[in-house]
């Protein structure tokens, strides 16, 4: 971009910033730099700008040139949550697109900064990121490359299986989390005149506790004592097998994925808040006679591409946009039964969507507000494969919005617990896929245990319902095996 | 809040960990050579640049749900309704996959790479075996390369970096060591020469039983064999004659477009082929000049009473030929004592070699035993 146009960028930038602190949007200070394709891409694909090196990340880059040398996918933008935000801007897109672009971002940086999901993660993580990244270099240089990319290898296959909600309460570090695995009794809360209910909890706990010893009289306790989520986090204690730096290895792969938990289980949210105020934002630039006539007509066409549904796939920025330009109708003017019944004043539609902005995700926000009025609208509906064919199975707006959001419970992953760390007292590891409907992929399964085995070193079981049965797959380092456990 | 632009030109962590990833590719396709030398959709990918390789290690495993047994959510344009087919699995042009039930569910990562790449995975260490030095030597292998530099020449091959420095010498000899005034005496050029490495001449036999009994999978062995060994022949020397031959109870030369596409039915004598080989040597190819390699798939079911006119021409062959190739396929293992397979079982020739192949993936350890270089271990059997 020239001088002149950067120039008139950041005149642009700097009214889009105004008019959106206007609307009341309160977004972190961002800075923007413009980068050409190959960095965009680069970044999109490590999501992270300056994250340490894998294969995996050299194929989703890969990936990413390829549907952009094609013409296939565009990456307009890529902001990253830390404060100030990084938002990366592409060096050949013209001012009219960085404007509209920049207007999108502002609704990125304001969620970042005010959604309570976000509360907890590191606004530093560039500099995190960095910084494991040449850790892992230096691992690399100690232990041979080949070595941590398979160490890599295994861990990221598990990556995923991090208990975010010790991350929500504060209980990430060693202190906190082992005593959420000990007990919680330990912890001190503010004193309420609600206190005495605590007891009841801890009688319970006391009752259970006791059966269980009863239970297993003469064996040792239980390990873990319930069951864990966080299997990255049991690995790094618990392993008999990795050494200090493999330790630190999965540590990282935890910490940054934990730092990206709050933005997969808020996607519709943040694009759908995205979308709205770029689009106000713009409207608001043309109002004002900032950009021209010709420009505004430019804007609507990017608008409609970047809003454009699709038949196999939710566009979240569509559905969240939709969603919450609904909300704020319902709230500016409730019906009269509304008004009655729930006591709902007009004119509190602005009020209402920032709220929501603030307390929900992906989950309640699809649950409390997909309507049956929006489902139908939007045509939403549920499809599967039958034989050959993807076929439309399901169009009940209840069933649909249920559907979606058990898609995204636990952000698409499967729900695997450790559940015992001394399986048939032979430190064997023994894993449970919490089933809820949804069979897991044998194969994939079978090859991921595989890795399991890399980190933990003896072998490894996972518990799961497949076709309605319970069966166990097995992994002792030679062989994987499957049986059929009773019911 | 503010806006900057920097030079990014020399950041390549993206790049870098690309490589990577080619590399890993590479490394499963050499794993995968057994599979993917008998993949139906490269063997018929006709002139294709680039070919899709299916290969097993590239997938990031983890724990997910399966695909097909899950429900998606999807937008309608608001007419949808339940029962609509919103999309179709491809069906790659695969037609009939032999070993489609054998993995059930098993994905494959598909890598592109270009054919030209993949022929030198497979090929790295073929080489035509026994070849001898003839009279007549014209087999060119090399191309252009340029060897010398000389102070005349045609300007497009002007050496710039050289005469640069020429140019500095002479200025730095009167005591101004720049580039300035470029003068005539200042150019270099480079300059080539054709590097011809003589070879002996060779010449391929490539014989093929079309007759009836030969089925779907024996043609398609016996071709994808042939499919390599030309591939083989062309990337690896520039002048190899091949001549194509297709034999039922007659035998006729045929191009290699026939060779490849023509189905043909009936019974099957194959000393038909044998001797049409032999007139094709005596008429075209004197083993005094030409190292001659006859290579012979069928499906072993001859006339029984042409088996031993076939034992003696194979030996009236050999005489002449560097080695013979003889491959039999077999749909599964079971094997006919009546097969020309052991009526050749007599003939103790070193330069007499069979196989067996009785599934896809033996079709390249067939290349190897026919083609390895000599030293190498041939891989046993399969």
């Amino acid at each position: 971009m020239a001088d002149s146009d950067l120039e008139r960028l950041r005149d642009r930038i700097g009214y889009a910033w105004e008019i959106a602190r206007e609307f009341g949007l309160d977004p972190f200070p961002t800075h923007f730099e413009l980068v050409p394709a190959t960095i965009m891409y680069e970044f999109a694909s490590y999501s992270l700008p300056g994250r340490f090196s894998h294969w995996t990340h050299g194929k989703a880059y890969y990936r990413q040139k390829m549907l952009y040398d094609l013409g296939l996918s565009k990456i307009y933008e890529m902001v990253v949550n830390t404060n100030p935000s990084y938002a990366f801007l592409m060096e050949m897109n013209d001012l009219l697109q960085n404007t509209f672009v920049a207007a999108h971002v502002f609704g990125h940086t304001d969620f970042f900064k005010n959604n309570v999901y976000f509360q907890h993660t590191s606004r530093r993580m560039i500099e995190r990121a960095s910084l494991n990244a040449e850790r892992i270099a230096k691992y690399e240089f100690d232990h041979g490359k080949l070595e941590v990319e398979h160490f890599l290898d295994s861990v990221l296959s598990v990556q995923e299986h991090v208990d975010y909600h010790l991350f929500l309460k504060g209980e990430d570090d060693e202190e906190g989390g082992e005593q959420l695995w000990r007990g919680e009794e330990s912890r001190t809360r503010p004193s309420t005149e609600y206190d005495d209910l605590w007891a009841l909890d801890r009688e319970a706990k006391e009752r259970r506790a006791e059966e269980e010893r009863e239970r297993r009289r003469g064996r040792p306790p239980k390990f873990p004592d319930k069951p864990q989520k966080d299997l990255l986090l049991f690995l790094i204690r618990h392993s008999p097998i990795l050494e200090p730096w493999q330790r630190d290895v999965i540590e990282i792969v935890r910490q940054e994925f934990l730092y990206f938990v709050p933005q997969m289980q808020t996607k519709v949210m943040n694009e759908g808040w995205a979308s709205l105020w770029h689009s106000r934002i713009m409207r608001e630039m043309a109002d004002r006679g900032m950009i021209s006539d010709a420009e505004t007509v430019e804007f609507a066409r990017m608008h409609a591409s970047v809003l454009s549904p699709s038949r196999t796939s939710l566009n979240p920025y569509f559905l969240g946009y939709k969603i919450f330009e609904d909300i704020e109708r319902r709230w500016d003017h409730p019906t009269r039964e509304e008004q009655e019944r729930l006591g709902r004043k007009p004119g509190m539609g602005r009020q209402k969507i920032f709220e929501v902005r603030e307390l929900d995700n992906d989950v309640s926000f699809l649950r409390n507000y997909l309507t049956k009025e929006l489902v139908e609208e939007l045509d939403l509906y549920l499809y599967k494969k039958e034989g050959d064919e993807w076929v439309i199975v399901e169009k009940n707006w209840e069933k649909v919005r249920d559907g979606i959001v058990t898609s995204m419970t636990n952000f698409g992953f499967p729900y695997i617990v450790v559940d015992d760390g001394d399986y048939r007292g032979n430190r064997e590891l023994y894993l449970r896929h919490l089933h809820e409907g949804q069979d897991l992929d044998l194969v994939y399964a079978e090859r991921t245990l595989q890795y399991v085995y890399q980190l933990w070193g003896r072998p490894v079981h996972l518990e799961t319902v497949y076709d309605g049965k319970r069966i166990l797959l097995s992994y002792d380092g030679e062989r994987s095996s499957k049986t059929t456990l009773e019911r | 809040m503010s806006v900057s632009q920097h030079d990014w030109s020399l950041h390549r962590k993206g790049q870098i960990d690309q490589e990577r990833h080619k590399e890993k590719i590479r490394e499963a396709i050499k794993k995968n050579l057994q599979e993917i030398v008998s993949e139906e959709s490269i063997i018929l990918s006709d002139g294709k640049k680039t070919v899709r390789v299916p290969i097993r290690s590239l997938e990031e495993y983890r724990f997910r749900y399966d695909p097909g047994r899950q429900s998606h959510a999807g937008q309608g344009d608001g007419k949808s309704r339940v029962g609509d087919v919103i999309a179709q699995e491809p069906r790659a042009g695969r037609g009939k996959k032999g070993e489609a039930g054998k993995d059930p569910g098993y994905d494959y990562y598909e890598a592109e790479i270009s054919m030209e790449e993949l022929s030198e995975l497979i090929f790295e260490d073929l080489e035509l075996p026994n070849l001898e030095q003839k009279r007549q030597q014209e087999l060119q292998t090399d191309a252009v390369r340029f060897t010398d530099i000389r102070k005349h020449g045609p300007l497009t091959n002007l050496d710039k970096k050289r005469t640069i420095l020429e140019n500095m010498k002479r200025n730095a000899a009167k005591g101004e060591p720049r580039f300035k005034d470029i003068k005539n005496e200042d150019l270099r050029f480079k300059v080539w020469e054709p590097t011809i490495r003589y070879e002996s001449n060779a010449v391929v036999i490539a014989m093929m039983d079309v007759s009836g009994s030969m089925g779907e999978f024996e043609k398609y062995i016996a071709r994808s064999f042939y499919f390599w060994m030309v591939r083989f022949l062309r990337t690896k020397y520039n002048n190899v004659h091949i001549v194509f031959i297709s034999h039922h109870t007659e035998a006729k030369e045929v191009t290699e477009e026939e060779f490849f596409h023509k189905g043909e039915s009936g019974g099957t004598q194959v000393s038909s082929a044998y001797e049409l080989a032999l007139q094709i040597i005596k008429e075209r190819f004197n083993p005094h000049d030409w190292n001659i390699y006859p290579f012979h798939f069928s499906d072993g079911d001859n006339l029984p009473w042409d088996n031993d006119r076939c034992v003696q021409l194979v030996q009236q062959l050999i005489e002449l030929c560097n080695i013979f190739g003889y491959g039999e396929i077999r749909e599964g293992h079971y094997r006919s004592p009546s097969t020309l397979m052991s009526a050749y079982s007599r003939i103790t020739d070193k330069k007499f070699v069979a196989v067996t192949i009785s599934d896809k993936k033996e079709v390249y350890p067939a290349l190897r035993k026919f083609f390895a270089r000599r030293g190498d271990a041939v891989p046993a059997g399969r």
